[in-house]
């Protein structure tokens, strides 16, 4: 027992009488299960709004880019708004599987594995929105580095937005490994525990025949700390090249250095918002409120309001270089910002994504469920505007005056919007009723550290 | 005595146990083959004297491939094959080209290191979809922690120590 002291003052992670045995059966027990009524009212919602958005991308590529809200001086709006959104969710996954793990935080093991699931599932959606505004989709291959019979004519290595497509392949897919290798255990537990040949055989192909053999554990740790060790790097250098869209252009408002790690706190705050949107739901649903505890939702919480103050200081940093800039453009451009004809999504913003956040100061509304859920519902809503802001509004009004604009989305634009949010529900609702949703071997592990009755054992002996 | 050529599975129910259990095989002189556990227990590959993994030292090989592959790549497709002029960025030299390339060098080399060494461990490990699993008892993905020794001369001797030692249970296989 001594190899496995933890300080009493931690709090436990695993609650409850819990044995090795009793970790399995909890976590196999959603996937084991049949979906409930509620589940396939969720799951029906979402592949309406998933299909609705599918009609939508089918209209715009039949028919052209026009269909959206864009003119010509807003030539971006609802598309990178929402691109930008869903990447920056996608980086609370790997941030919880990743640096939490360099810093050997042992409450990320109930979390990271939907964690992960969740960053997968965004950045898919993430992608889609480029793709489609590239018009001709049939054509996406020219952005890759292929020979091909124009002479060879090559990609421009000197464009951020080639620099996006390999970061955001890289993190997809270096995500999707990290993700895949951690459920091996996972699946052969399932596949070891199935009782019908369909469910053993389908497992059996999952855990691509994972055995736990001790070399094969050694391996899999080491390999588990590696690709933490490059993931890390990588987060943080996916959102930065994402910014680079905007902060190697010349437009006032955008072209500012602030930008990368602006947005990387940003994204983490959303990530984190999101993970606590869906977690909040699925430990209920899924009864699995012994293994994500209030404990794992307050210190979410308390990330929440650490990078939602980074954010908050990245905006007021922001509107103190423009002044002190002395260039009339950016002075103009935040100017207008925050009290032009956008000035209520600006608000909006402000109020969602620096001040809500700053009352998780108090530990009674952060250690608060039904409060957290809301809380994580704001902060999304305000990264969607900060976003918009940045975009929308430095481009509304260019440098003639006779082009200024206004921009409002047709109803395609928000079809298409509203279609991958009800794509990334139906596979997450799909990854919540077939896969091991937490990461089981790996609590395991941490059972007679941080178990409530090991802990409990503990104290007691030492009276 | 002949020497028997059964195998011996002896399944232990916590993991401090077992790495006590095999601490005191190993000072008997035995050998053991092979043991399965449902999580990595920490200091097991210690206690059985398997060497630890070089992934970390392959991964280091891969990444540094991707890097020089992508300073090729881009060496080749910017400055050699279709020098462009963009934006008025040096389009003559990759060295005064190269923080437009920092990027790209940056993901080429996670992407090389990640997805190499990953594949390398499954192949290791030998781990692919439809490969069959081989762990001798399902309950070693579970709660369960197995160790697999050659039953060697005396049987009944081996069996007392694995009894001594806490197993739970404790299984002669015919080969």
């Amino acid at each position: 027992m001594a190899s496995h002291y933890e300080a009493p003052i931690r709090k436990p992670l695993i609650i409850g009488e819990k044995s090795y045995h009793d970790i399995s059966v909890d976590i196999a027990a959603p996937v084991e299960g049949k979906a409930n009524k509620l589940w396939w009212i969720v799951f029906s919602i979402a592949l309406s709004a998933f299909l609705w958005g599918v009609g939508c991308i089918i209209y715009t590529i039949g028919t052209g880019i026009g269909v959206w809200g864009l003119n010509k001086t807003v030539g971006w709006a609802w598309d990178i708004t929402n691109f930008v959104w869903w990447v920056g969710i996608g980086h609370a996954g790997t941030l919880i599987s990743a640096v939490l793990l360099l810093f050997r935080q042992k409450w990320r093991m109930g979390i990271n594995r939907s964690a992960e699931a969740m960053t997968i599932f965004s950045v898919m959606q993430a992608g889609l929105f480029p793709l489609i505004h590239m018009g001709r989709v049939w054509n996406a291959n020219w952005v890759l580095p292929i020979p091909n019979q124009f002479g060879s004519l090559w990609v421009n290595f000197n464009s951020p937005l080639l620099w996006d497509v390999f970061a955001i392949s890289t993190y997809l897919s270096v995500s999707l490994v990290f993700w895949w290798t951690g459920l091996l255990p996972d699946f052969a537990m399932l596949r070891d525990r199935a009782i019908k040949p369909f469910q053993k055989k389908i497992y059996g192909l999952l855990s691509f025949g994972w055995s736990g053999r001790v070399k094969d554990w050694n391996r899999f740790e080491e390999v588990s700390l590696v690709l933490a060790g490059l993931a890390t790097p990588l987060v943080l250098s996916v959102h930065t090249i994402v910014s680079f869209d905007f902060a190697t252009s010349v437009i006032p408002g955008w072209h500012t250095t602030i930008f990368p790690p602006y947005f990387v706190a940003g994204a983490i705050f959303s990530g984190f918002a999101m993970v606590n949107t869906l977690l909040i739901i699925m430990r209920k649903v899924s009864n699995l409120e012994d293994y994500i505890t209030v404990q794992h939702i307050e210190l979410m919480n308390i990330v929440i309001m650490i990078t939602g103050s980074i954010v908050g200081v990245a905006y007021i940093t922001e509107l103190f270089i423009a002044w002190y800039s002395g260039v009339e453009y950016e002075q103009y451009a935040f100017l207008n910002r925050a009290t032009g004809p956008y000035w209520w999504a600006y608000l909006l913003m402000m109020t969602c994504n620096v001040f809500s956040p700053q009352l998780m100061w108090s530990k009674r509304l952060r250690t608060s469920i039904v409060f957290s859920f809301i809380i994580s519902i704001v902060v999304n809503v305000g990264m969607w505007f900060e976003r918009f802001v940045i975009i929308v509004t430095s481009l509304h009004r260019d440098y003639l005056p006779s082009s200024w604009t206004m921009f409002s989305p047709t109803f395609v634009d928000i079809g298409i919007f509203i279609g991958t949010i009800g794509f990334f529900f139906v596979l997450f609702l799909l990854y919540a009723r077939t896969f091991p949703v937490i990461a089981q071997a790996e609590v395991k592990t941490i059972l007679k550290s941080s178990g409530e009755n090991f802990k409990k054992l503990r104290d007691e002996n030492k009276h | 005595m002949k020497t028997s050529t059964k195998k011996i599975h002896a399944l232990y129910n916590d993991d401090d146990v077992l790495l006590h259990a095999i601490k005191e095989i190993r000072e008997k002189n035995y050998t053991i083959d092979e043991v399965f556990t449902p999580f990595p227990v920490h200091g097991l590959e210690k206690a059985l004297g398997v060497p630890h993994t070089r992934l970390a030292y392959a991964a280091f090989i891969y990444g540094f491939i991707g890097l020089i592959f992508s300073i090729w790549m881009m060496d080749y497709i910017m400055i050699v094959d279709w020098p462009l002029n963009i934006g008025g960025k040096p389009n003559f030299s990759y060295y005064q080209n190269m923080p437009a390339f920092v990027p790209i060098m940056f993901e080429m080399t996670v992407f090389f290191a990640a997805h190499l060494m990953v594949i390398t461990f499954y192949f290791r490990s030998r781990l692919w979809p439809f490969k069959e699993a081989e762990n001798p008892d399902p309950r070693t993905t579970d709660d369960m922690f197995l160790v697999e020794m050659s039953v060697g001369d005396n049987e009944e001797e081996l069996k007392a120590l694995l009894n001594k030692t806490g197993a739970v249970e404790i299984k002669l296989i015919e080969n």
